[in-house]
Formats: structure tokens, C-alpha cells, sequence
């Protein structure tokens, strides 16, 4: 059986790096697929544009989305994901530098299940990147198909 | 001034009641726990009315663990109504359960729920999963603004 898939949407690339070496140390068996903005996230998700053949129905088990991407952002990608039937109960985590009240209120108001701050440092990363996987990989419960 | 995290239990079952407030009495954070043992007692605490009519301003639970077999109003219902309101539709919620039901798990993503999880059996798994709920949702998340 294929491993559990984590997608995250990160374009800053030495962020989708750190978690990637995170993610390799944990060994949780969990896959982490990267995209660098918020349009491929929702080709991977319906397996569209750049995504096109792939299994929609291989579904990732956690979201994590950066908010501030290149195009459109994290918040629009959560919105297309809300309405959206396939991916509507998906959880979404969000990674994000911003302490902004205003977009952490957003991120709730739109159905974000999570709102976690980037750390800083390879050490923190990874512990956080295990914390993520532990969760929302082995313990909650998702949605049946 | 106790500063301890707060967390709201809405539990019907006694066993599975001393076995969180013990789980959780061990634990790092020490949290401050409010056990309510019904829908109805839960709304009213989340909205300060009837049997917790009382405190004029008081803050909301850091987090609401939810089971959904409840005597009267059930977890789904109670969820619903708290996501209507503008004071509490932020609230991280998680549904803790032993109901394997489809409808149960969509209908508390379709509700809002923030995560679902299944109860464990035993004390050891029970205090481990206490453990990782109080870090992730104590600790990792960011809670929504007051």
C-alpha cells in the first residue's frame, strides 16, 4: 500500500527543504509532496494542469500551506479546497511566519484545522515537521472517502 | 493567578472522565479542566448562560474535547450551534470517541471540527494520546485570537 502523503505548499525553497530533511529523519513512512505555489497545489489536489493522470483519489491525509505564495495565496487555496466536495474535509495545517490576528482569524474563519508558526533552526523544524506527521498522520482520524 | 491552559471536557462517561483528569493531572502543562457531562451544560457554559450564568466576561477554553454520544443535545449538535456563534466558531474543538460511524466522522468535518480522534483502550494509550493532544493543541497550535 502506498504511504500516507503529506502535501505541502511552500515556495520558499530552503523552508520546503528544511521540512523535506525533516520529514527524511522522522521515518514516520509518510510521503511529502512539494509544491511551490498555490495554483499547482490545487492542480495536484484535483490532478489537473501539471498534475493531470494522477490518482485524485489518492488523497493527501494533511495539507500544509504556507500563506504568503507567489499568485495565489494560502487563504485561496484553503477557500477552492473548502468548496470543493473532494477536498472540503481534508485537513489544513498552516505554516506560516505571519502573527498576524488578521490572518490567523481568516485561516479559522475559511475552515484551517490548524495554524502552527514556523520555527527557526533545523533542530525545530524537525521536531515540529514529527509533531505534524504524529498527528495528522497516525492519531486524527480522517474522513472516509 | 492561575494561568494554566483551559480546557473544556464534555464527557458523559465517569470512567472515561477520571481517566483524562488523571491523564492529564500528569501532565506537563497541568491544564485547568472543566468537566460538563451533557450538550446542554456544554452550551451553556460556551455561551455563559443558564447553569453558568455567572461570570460576565471569562475567557473561552483553549480547546473543547468533544464526545459525541452525549445525554440530551449529542457532540454534532453542540458543535454545530458553537460554530454559529461569532464568540465561539473559533474554538479548537476535537471530537474524542469510540464511534467508528462514517456519518459521525463527516459530519464533524462538515461541522467544523478541527481534528477527530478515536479513544484509546487502556490507561497507557489513553494518557499517551492526553499527552500529544495537550502538546499539540496547548503548545504547537496557534489559537485564534480573543
Amino acid at each position: 500500500m502506498a504511504n500516507p502523503k503529506i502535501l505541502l505548499v511552500e515556495d520558499n525553497r530552503d523552508d520546503a527543504d528544511l521540512i523535506l530533511r525533516a520529514n527524511d529523519a522522522t521515518r514516520l513512512h509518510s510521503d511529502l509532496v512539494v509544491v511551490a505555489d498555490g495554483e499547482e497545489a490545487l492542480e495536484y489536489l484535483f490532478a489537473t494542469g501539471r498534475h493531470a493522470g494522477r490518482d485524485a483519489a489518492d488523497r493527501p491525509v494533511v495539507v500544509i500551506l504556507d500563506l504568503a505564495l507567489p499568485g495565489m495565496g494560502g487563504l485561496d487555496v484553503l477557500r477552492a479546497m473548502r468548496q470543493e466536495p473532494k477536498t472540503r474535509r481534508i485537513p489544513v495545517v498552516i505554516l506560516t511566519g505571519s502573527d498576524r490576528a488578521t490572518d490567523i482569524m481568516a485561516g479559522y474563519d475559511l475552515g484551517a484545522n490548524s495554524f502552527v508558526h514556523k520555527p527557526t533552526g533545523f533542530a525545530a523544524f524537525s521536531a515540529m515537521v514529527a509533531q505534524l506527521e504524529r498527528y495528522w498522520v497516525l492519531t486524527n482520524v480522517r474522513a472516509p472517502e | 493567578m492561575s494561568k494554566n491552559p483551559h480546557v473544556l471536557l464534555v464527557e458523559d462517561n465517569e470512567d472515561d472522565v477520571e481517566l483524562a483528569l488523571h491523564a492529564f493531572r500528569g501532565s506537563a502543562m497541568s491544564p485547568d479542566i472543566t468537566v460538563v457531562r451533557d450538550g446542554e451544560e456544554a452550551l451553556d457554559y460556551l455561551f455563559a448562560t443558564g447553569r453558568h450564568a455567572v461570570k460576565p466576561s471569562r475567557e473561552l477554553p483553549a480547546l473543547v474535547l468533544l464526545d459525541l454520544q452525549l445525554p440530551g443535545i449529542g457532540g454534532l449538535e453542540v458543535l454545530r450551534r458553537l460554530r454559529e456563534r461569532p464568540e465561539t466558531k473559533r474554538v479548537p474543538v476535537v471530537i474524542l470517541t469510540t464511534s467508528d460511524d462514517q456519518n459521525d466522522i463527516i459530519g464533524g468535518y462538515d461541522r467544523g471540527v478541527n481534528s477527530y480522534i478515536r479513544k484509546p483502550v487502556g490507561y497507557a494509550d489513553f494518557a499517551q494520546m492526553v499527552k500529544q493532544l495537550e502538546h499539540y493543541w496547548l503548545v504547537t497550535n496557534v489559537a485564534p485570537p480573543a
